[in-house]
């Protein structure tokens, strides 16, 4: 093992390595990596989707081999998680301030079954008023739904809150 | 465990969400409203993933096809998709109300999933519970909205509900081998799944001031889980596999 070889290096890759639909947040903000290992001198990292019909799988998924063999110089396997499945708690506390900084309300924390309600109120990420109001629970991509602030009147999107 | 149950069971839910999933589709430029437009769009992005998910399960696991060949070159005869997702889009009270009995469906399946016996399902009803809670809490708040508004609203998504409810019975139509899956704990069979839905639908539909027909009443559309389809079937799959046809061995 050469001394680029390491899992540090590769987390480090992986910091780099953005959301195609949400550029300030890493693979890693999303919690979308659920394992890295070293096997024989091979990287193998283990992802998830955030939505399992998300049509950027593909995608990311070869970013992610195309930076860790940009940056270490190792062979790549990156495969599909299916033991584990993606929710919003995945989310860092970070990552919840990047995705308001970007504009877009963060999930709100709920425990056990989402319910409409859940969806109500949800701070506005410009203004910060509550008083606001779902408009639809489908928006420009499947990850997020769109809201409306009676407070400052903008429409605004909310990464959704899945279980 | 039976294979071929299985693979049976697998086979009919992804093409009821493949073929819904082209029909929602159809919306795509054509929604009411934008944000309508934009959730019958959303709805059949995740129908066509799922059953993209469902397929892939087939191949991996039980030595199916290749998923697009499978979902695009078979004949009619072979799909087991139900009637209700056949249908033309129709009218938007029409499509709405096929989505709010379809997707409350799915939901009780999935949610039986979560104890079933083959992991591969488990581990996708997992993954697609927290998804399809997106959908019928947009079917509810329409037809609670639809229904409670009164007056020509109120007469057409009842006209809807008629008209949908025996086509949406359809979905639960008896398998050959439900009881060997039953008894295998792969799923708790069609019967149990319709009753849930029964309930759970019911429940939203009286808030609504919507009259569910007498499921006694009524002659269930069936046929479609043993190859038996509407006349809309087929001009649907000639269109969904019209490229794909050109050159199935092409690489793109």
């Amino acid at each position: 093992m050469t001394a680029d070889h390491t899992i540090a290096n590769i987390y480090a890759a992986l910091e780099q390595v953005m959301d195609p639909e949400i550029p300030v947040l890493s693979v890693l903000d999303l919690g979308m990596i659920t394992a890295v290992t070293i096997e024989d001198d091979t990287a193998h990292i283990k992802m998830i989707p955030t939505f399992a019909a998300c049509p950027a799988i593909n995608f990311i998924q070869q970013r992610i081999q195309e930076a860790v063999a940009g940056a270490t110089g190792m062979p790549v396997r990156v495969t599909i998680d299916k033991e584990a499945h993606w929710h919003s708690k995945r989310l860092s506390e970070a990552a919840k301030e990047k995705l308001r900084n970007f504009g877009i309300a963060p999930p709100g924390i709920h425990e056990g079954e989402l319910r409409a309600e859940m969806l109500m109120n949800t701070p506005c990420p410009h203004c910060g008023s509550k008083n606001t109001y779902l408009r639809s629970p489908f928006g420009a991509t499947l990850c997020r739904a769109v809201h409306y602030c009676k407070d400052c009147g903008m429409v605004f999107e909310q990464f959704k809150p899945v279980g | 465990m039976n294979q071929q149950a299985i693979s049976d069971l697998i086979t009919k839910m992804a093409d009821d969400e493949l073929v819904l999933g082209h029909r929602n589709s159809e919306w795509t430029g054509l929604g009411p409203v934008m944000e309508e437009d934009i959730a019958f769009s959303s709805m059949a992005q995740d129908q066509i993933g799922h059953a993209l998910a469902l397929y892939r399960i087939q191949e991996e696991h039980m030595g199916g096809p290749d998923p697009d060949a499978f979902a695009f070159l078979r004949p009619a005869a072979e799909f087991k998709c139900c009637h209700l997702v056949e249908m033309p889009i129709g009218s938007y009270d029409f499509s709405l109300m096929r989505h709010f009995l379809f997707d409350h469906a799915e939901a009780v399946r999935y949610e039986s999933l979560l104890q079933s016996e083959f992991a591969p399902l488990q581990q996708l009803a997992r993954k697609l519970k927290g998804e399809l809670k997106y959908h019928t809490l947009h079917a509810d708040a329409w037809i609670l909205q639809l229904g409670r508004a009164g007056g020509e609203s109120y007469e057409r998504m009842q006209a809807a509900l008629d008209t949908c409810f025996p086509l949406a019975c359809g979905i639960f139509e008896p398998g050959e081998a439900d009881q060997a899956l039953i008894n295998d704990n792969i799923y708790p069979g069609e019967k149990v799944l319709y009753e849930r839905w029964l309930d759970n639908i019911y429940r939203v539909l009286v808030k609504a001031s919507l009259n569910m027909p007498d499921p006694a009443a009524i002659t269930p559309a069936y046929g479609g889980r043993y190859g038996q389809h509407t006349p809309h079937l087929q001009p649907l799959l000639e269109e969904m596999g019209a490229v794909l046809r050109l050159d199935p061995a092409a690489r793109w």
